[in-house]
Protein backbone atom coordinates (compact mmCIF):
# COMPACT_ATOMS: atom_id res chain seq x y z
CA UNK A 1 0.00 0.00 0.00
CA UNK A 2 1.25 3.40 -0.56
CA UNK A 3 1.49 5.99 2.31
CA UNK A 4 -1.39 8.14 2.06
CA UNK A 5 -3.53 6.64 -1.09
CA UNK A 6 -6.78 6.49 0.88
CA UNK A 7 -6.44 10.10 2.32
CA UNK A 8 -6.66 12.08 -1.33
CA UNK A 9 -10.02 12.90 -1.87
CA UNK A 10 -9.66 14.43 -5.02
CA UNK A 11 -7.89 17.12 -3.91
CA UNK A 12 -9.82 21.04 -2.81
CA UNK A 13 -13.19 19.28 -2.91
CA UNK A 14 -13.00 19.05 1.14
CA UNK A 15 -14.87 22.02 2.12
CA UNK A 16 -17.93 21.77 4.25
CA UNK A 17 -21.54 23.51 3.93
CA UNK A 18 -21.30 26.31 6.16
CA UNK A 19 -24.39 28.25 7.59
CA UNK A 20 -23.73 31.64 9.20
CA UNK A 21 -26.26 33.07 11.24
CA UNK A 22 -26.26 36.76 11.74
CA UNK A 23 -28.62 39.53 12.93
CA UNK A 24 -26.12 42.57 12.00
CA UNK A 25 -24.14 43.41 15.28
CA UNK A 26 -20.80 44.25 14.66
CA UNK A 27 -19.63 40.28 16.22
CA UNK A 28 -21.63 39.35 13.53
CA UNK A 29 -20.20 40.97 10.66
CA UNK A 30 -16.63 39.85 12.32
CA UNK A 31 -17.96 35.90 12.02
CA UNK A 32 -18.79 37.03 8.73
CA UNK A 33 -15.27 38.63 7.55
CA UNK A 34 -13.70 35.14 9.40
CA UNK A 35 -16.51 32.83 7.85
CA UNK A 36 -15.70 34.05 4.00
CA UNK A 37 -12.02 33.83 4.59
CA UNK A 38 -12.09 30.09 5.75
CA UNK A 39 -14.39 29.73 3.05
CA UNK A 40 -12.20 31.09 0.16
CA UNK A 41 -9.37 29.04 1.54
CA UNK A 42 -10.96 25.68 2.08
CA UNK A 43 -13.73 25.89 -0.40
CA UNK A 44 -16.69 25.94 2.03
CA UNK A 45 -20.26 26.01 0.17
CA UNK A 46 -21.39 29.32 2.09
CA UNK A 47 -24.86 30.83 2.78
CA UNK A 48 -25.20 33.25 5.23
CA UNK A 49 -28.75 33.83 7.00
CA UNK A 50 -30.08 36.60 7.80
CA UNK A 51 -31.95 36.56 11.94
CA UNK A 52 -34.36 38.86 13.06
CA UNK A 53 -33.04 39.96 15.99
CA UNK A 54 -34.14 42.78 17.32
CA UNK A 55 -35.57 46.54 16.36
CA UNK A 56 -31.75 47.85 16.44
CA UNK A 57 -31.60 45.97 12.21
CA UNK A 58 -33.37 46.01 9.65
CA UNK A 59 -33.34 42.90 7.64
CA UNK A 60 -33.33 44.52 4.53
CA UNK A 61 -30.21 46.87 5.26
CA UNK A 62 -28.48 44.04 6.95
CA UNK A 63 -28.66 41.52 4.05
CA UNK A 64 -27.59 44.51 1.88
CA UNK A 65 -24.05 45.43 3.67
CA UNK A 66 -23.89 41.45 3.65
CA UNK A 67 -24.32 41.45 -0.33
CA UNK A 68 -21.44 44.49 0.15
CA UNK A 69 -19.34 42.08 2.05
CA UNK A 70 -19.38 38.84 0.24
CA UNK A 71 -18.80 40.84 -3.87
CA UNK A 72 -15.95 42.52 -1.94
CA UNK A 73 -14.95 39.45 -0.99
CA UNK A 74 -15.44 37.69 -4.29
CA UNK A 75 -16.92 34.25 -2.58
CA UNK A 76 -19.53 32.83 -3.82
CA UNK A 77 -22.13 32.74 -1.39
CA UNK A 78 -26.08 32.46 -0.85
CA UNK A 79 -27.57 34.86 1.35
CA UNK A 80 -31.01 34.54 2.43
CA UNK A 81 -33.94 36.22 5.39
CA UNK A 82 -34.81 33.74 8.13
CA UNK A 83 -37.43 35.71 10.25
CA UNK A 84 -39.30 34.65 13.38
CA UNK A 85 -37.63 33.14 16.49
CA UNK A 86 -33.70 33.84 15.38
CA UNK A 87 -32.26 30.90 17.03
CA UNK A 88 -34.89 28.33 15.75
CA UNK A 89 -35.26 29.22 12.23
CA UNK A 90 -31.50 29.11 12.06
CA UNK A 91 -31.36 25.77 14.10
CA UNK A 92 -34.20 24.39 11.49
CA UNK A 93 -32.51 25.55 8.93
CA UNK A 94 -29.58 23.80 9.54
CA UNK A 95 -31.20 20.66 10.09
CA UNK A 96 -33.27 20.88 6.61
CA UNK A 97 -30.73 21.88 4.78
CA UNK A 98 -28.15 19.32 6.01
CA UNK A 99 -25.30 22.06 6.72
CA UNK A 100 -22.23 20.49 8.34
CA UNK A 101 -21.53 23.78 11.20
CA UNK A 102 -23.47 26.67 12.22
CA UNK A 103 -21.22 30.09 12.42
CA UNK A 104 -22.31 32.40 14.64
CA UNK A 105 -20.67 35.92 16.71
CA UNK A 106 -18.54 35.28 19.81
CA UNK A 107 -21.08 37.46 21.72
CA UNK A 108 -20.75 41.41 22.18
CA UNK A 109 -18.55 43.09 24.97
CA UNK A 110 -19.78 44.75 28.49
CA UNK A 111 -18.14 47.87 29.79
CA UNK A 112 -16.10 45.83 31.69
CA UNK A 113 -15.29 44.19 28.63
CA UNK A 114 -16.59 40.66 29.32
CA UNK A 115 -18.20 38.38 27.00
CA UNK A 116 -21.56 38.68 27.05
CA UNK A 117 -23.26 35.63 24.66
CA UNK A 118 -26.64 36.90 23.66
CA UNK A 119 -29.96 35.13 23.47
CA UNK A 120 -28.96 33.77 19.74
CA UNK A 121 -26.15 32.29 20.95
CA UNK A 122 -26.94 30.52 24.13
CA UNK A 123 -30.12 28.91 21.99
CA UNK A 124 -28.32 27.94 19.03
CA UNK A 125 -25.29 26.12 21.46
CA UNK A 126 -28.10 24.18 23.58
CA UNK A 127 -30.54 23.30 21.03
CA UNK A 128 -28.92 23.21 17.75
CA UNK A 129 -28.01 19.46 16.41
CA UNK A 130 -26.12 20.59 14.21
CA UNK A 131 -22.05 21.45 15.22
CA UNK A 132 -21.64 25.73 16.26
CA UNK A 133 -18.77 27.35 16.05
CA UNK A 134 -18.16 30.65 17.77
CA UNK A 135 -15.80 33.17 16.05
CA UNK A 136 -13.79 35.56 18.11
CA UNK B 1 -29.10 44.88 28.13
CA UNK B 2 -32.74 44.13 28.29
CA UNK B 3 -35.26 43.95 31.49
CA UNK B 4 -32.63 44.48 34.42
CA UNK B 5 -33.97 45.69 37.14
CA UNK B 6 -32.61 46.95 40.68
CA UNK B 7 -33.31 46.69 43.82
CA UNK B 8 -36.26 49.45 45.11
CA UNK B 9 -34.41 49.70 48.47
CA UNK B 10 -30.99 51.84 49.16
CA UNK B 11 -28.33 49.15 50.19
CA UNK B 12 -26.36 49.75 53.36
CA UNK B 13 -24.00 51.94 53.91
CA UNK B 14 -20.14 50.38 53.16
CA UNK B 15 -17.03 51.19 55.10
CA UNK B 16 -14.45 54.12 52.73
CA UNK B 17 -11.05 52.55 52.29
CA UNK B 18 -8.53 52.84 53.31
CA UNK B 19 -8.82 49.49 55.50
CA UNK B 20 -6.13 47.34 57.26
CA UNK B 21 -7.23 43.62 57.76
CA UNK B 22 -4.90 40.77 58.48
CA UNK B 23 -6.47 38.45 56.24
CA UNK B 24 -7.09 34.44 57.39
CA UNK B 25 -3.79 33.26 56.13
CA UNK B 26 -1.91 36.40 59.11
CA UNK B 27 -0.91 38.33 56.35
CA UNK B 28 -1.33 42.59 56.46
CA UNK B 29 -3.32 43.69 53.89
CA UNK B 30 -3.96 46.98 53.49
CA UNK B 31 -7.30 48.53 50.61
CA UNK B 32 -6.70 51.79 48.96
CA UNK B 33 -8.59 53.46 46.14
CA UNK B 34 -6.76 53.74 43.18
CA UNK B 35 -6.83 54.51 39.31
CA UNK B 36 -5.17 55.74 36.52
CA UNK B 37 -2.06 55.99 38.72
CA UNK B 38 -1.75 52.68 39.33
CA UNK B 39 -1.56 51.48 35.96
CA UNK B 40 1.77 49.82 36.21
CA UNK B 41 0.81 47.90 39.41
CA UNK B 42 -1.77 46.46 37.73
CA UNK B 43 -0.50 45.41 34.59
CA UNK B 44 1.83 43.47 37.06
CA UNK B 45 -0.67 41.87 39.30
CA UNK B 46 -3.18 40.99 36.31
CA UNK B 47 0.35 39.71 34.65
CA UNK B 48 0.55 37.13 37.79
CA UNK B 49 -2.71 36.25 37.40
CA UNK B 50 -3.69 32.82 36.91
CA UNK B 51 -5.47 32.05 33.65
CA UNK B 52 -7.64 29.43 35.32
CA UNK B 53 -9.43 32.46 37.14
CA UNK B 54 -10.54 34.41 34.22
CA UNK B 55 -14.40 34.46 34.06
CA UNK B 56 -16.04 35.68 30.79
CA UNK B 57 -12.72 36.62 28.62
CA UNK B 58 -11.66 39.03 31.20
CA UNK B 59 -8.97 39.48 32.40
CA UNK B 60 -6.71 39.19 29.05
CA UNK B 61 -3.95 37.11 29.02
CA UNK B 62 -1.52 38.70 27.07
CA UNK B 63 0.66 41.65 28.47
CA UNK B 64 -0.58 43.98 25.29
CA UNK B 65 -4.42 43.11 25.63
CA UNK B 66 -4.29 43.89 29.14
CA UNK B 67 -2.42 47.17 28.61
CA UNK B 68 -5.40 47.52 26.26
CA UNK B 69 -8.28 46.85 28.44
CA UNK B 70 -6.79 48.40 32.02
CA UNK B 71 -6.34 51.67 29.32
CA UNK B 72 -9.99 51.37 28.31
CA UNK B 73 -11.47 50.67 32.28
CA UNK B 74 -9.02 53.09 34.31
CA UNK B 75 -10.37 56.80 33.12
CA UNK B 76 -11.35 59.03 35.55
CA UNK B 77 -14.83 58.23 35.54
CA UNK B 78 -14.28 54.52 36.96
CA UNK B 79 -14.04 53.87 40.66
CA UNK B 80 -11.07 51.77 42.02
CA UNK B 81 -9.68 49.96 45.06
CA UNK B 82 -6.62 47.56 45.49
CA UNK B 83 -5.61 44.83 48.06
CA UNK B 84 -2.19 45.69 48.83
CA UNK B 85 0.09 43.39 50.17
CA UNK B 86 4.07 43.83 50.68
CA UNK B 87 3.94 47.30 48.58
CA UNK B 88 2.26 45.18 45.60
CA UNK B 89 -1.54 44.56 44.50
CA UNK B 90 -2.97 41.56 44.91
CA UNK B 91 -6.75 42.16 44.19
CA UNK B 92 -8.48 45.06 42.33
CA UNK B 93 -12.46 46.01 42.48
CA UNK B 94 -13.78 48.09 40.28
CA UNK B 95 -16.82 50.42 38.82
CA UNK B 96 -17.57 51.58 35.26
CA UNK B 97 -19.70 53.34 33.95
CA UNK B 98 -22.17 51.56 31.41
CA UNK B 99 -23.95 54.25 28.95
CA UNK B 100 -27.59 54.10 31.11
CA UNK B 101 -26.20 56.05 33.94
CA UNK B 102 -25.44 52.76 35.95
CA UNK B 103 -21.90 50.91 36.71
CA UNK B 104 -20.75 47.18 35.92
CA UNK B 105 -18.63 46.07 38.94
CA UNK B 106 -15.96 43.54 38.47
CA UNK B 107 -13.47 42.53 41.12
CA UNK B 108 -10.36 40.01 40.80
CA UNK B 109 -7.77 38.25 43.58
CA UNK B 110 -4.68 36.52 42.45
CA UNK B 111 -4.75 33.31 43.46
CA UNK B 112 -2.41 33.22 46.42
CA UNK B 113 -4.86 35.12 47.95
CA UNK B 114 -8.18 34.11 47.50
CA UNK B 115 -10.39 32.53 49.98
CA UNK B 116 -8.75 34.50 52.84
CA UNK B 117 -11.63 37.09 53.41
CA UNK B 118 -10.10 39.74 51.22
CA UNK B 119 -12.34 40.00 48.13
CA UNK B 120 -15.41 40.60 50.86
CA UNK B 121 -13.32 43.23 52.35
CA UNK B 122 -12.33 44.51 48.71
CA UNK B 123 -15.82 44.74 47.42
CA UNK B 124 -16.77 46.38 50.81
CA UNK B 125 -14.19 48.86 50.12
CA UNK B 126 -15.07 49.15 46.33
CA UNK B 127 -18.77 49.87 47.52
CA UNK B 128 -17.99 52.74 49.67
CA UNK B 129 -16.42 54.32 47.42
CA UNK B 130 -19.04 54.01 45.33
CA UNK B 131 -21.38 55.68 47.61
CA UNK B 132 -18.89 58.68 48.28
CA UNK B 133 -18.82 59.16 44.62
CA UNK B 134 -22.72 59.10 44.42
CA UNK B 135 -23.23 56.11 42.68
CA UNK B 136 -26.53 55.30 42.28
CA UNK B 137 -27.03 51.62 40.69
CA UNK B 138 -24.16 49.04 40.59
CA UNK B 139 -25.16 45.68 38.20
CA UNK B 140 -22.94 42.59 37.52
CA UNK B 141 -22.58 39.15 35.81
CA UNK B 142 -21.77 36.13 37.11
CA UNK B 143 -21.66 32.38 36.45
CA UNK B 144 -24.28 30.67 37.18
CA UNK B 145 -22.11 27.71 38.76
CA UNK B 146 -19.93 30.06 40.93
CA UNK B 147 -21.95 29.83 44.39
CA UNK B 148 -19.49 30.88 46.53
CA UNK B 149 -19.66 34.62 44.92
CA UNK B 150 -23.59 34.47 44.57
CA UNK B 151 -23.87 34.11 48.35
CA UNK B 152 -21.59 36.91 48.88
CA UNK B 153 -22.95 39.53 46.37
CA UNK B 154 -26.22 38.64 48.28
CA UNK B 155 -25.01 38.79 51.60
CA UNK B 156 -23.56 42.49 50.17
CA UNK B 157 -27.30 42.94 49.35
CA UNK B 158 -27.05 42.45 45.46
CA UNK B 159 -30.28 40.78 44.33
CA UNK B 160 -31.14 38.89 40.73
CA UNK B 161 -31.41 41.56 38.08
CA UNK B 162 -32.03 39.41 34.95
CA UNK B 163 -32.20 35.56 35.31
CA UNK B 164 -32.54 34.84 31.20
CA UNK B 165 -29.35 35.49 30.29
CA UNK B 166 -26.42 33.03 29.42
CA UNK B 167 -24.96 34.32 33.27
CA UNK B 168 -26.72 35.29 35.93
CA UNK B 169 -26.96 39.14 36.49
CA UNK B 170 -27.23 41.07 40.18
CA UNK B 171 -27.58 44.63 41.05
CA UNK B 172 -27.59 47.14 44.10
CA UNK B 173 -28.64 50.51 44.73
CA UNK B 174 -26.09 52.29 46.42
CA UNK B 175 -27.89 55.49 47.13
Amino acid sequence: MQAGSFLRPGVASSGMKVLLGMGGSPDGFDALEETLARARDAGDELTVAVLDTSDDHDPDDVESEIRDRVDEAGVETAVTQLPGHPGSQLSQFAEREEFDRIVIGGGQRSPMGKIELGEVAEFVLLNADTTVTLVR
Amino acid sequence: MTGRTYPDETADSFPKPPISLTDAEGREIRIEESGVADFDRLVEMYDAFDPADRAQGIPPVKEEAVREWLDTLLSEESVNVVAVHDGSPVGHAILVPDSEVAYELAVFVLHDYQSAGIGTKLLEALLGSGQAADVEKVWLTVERWNEPAIALYKKLGFETSNAESFELEMAIRLS
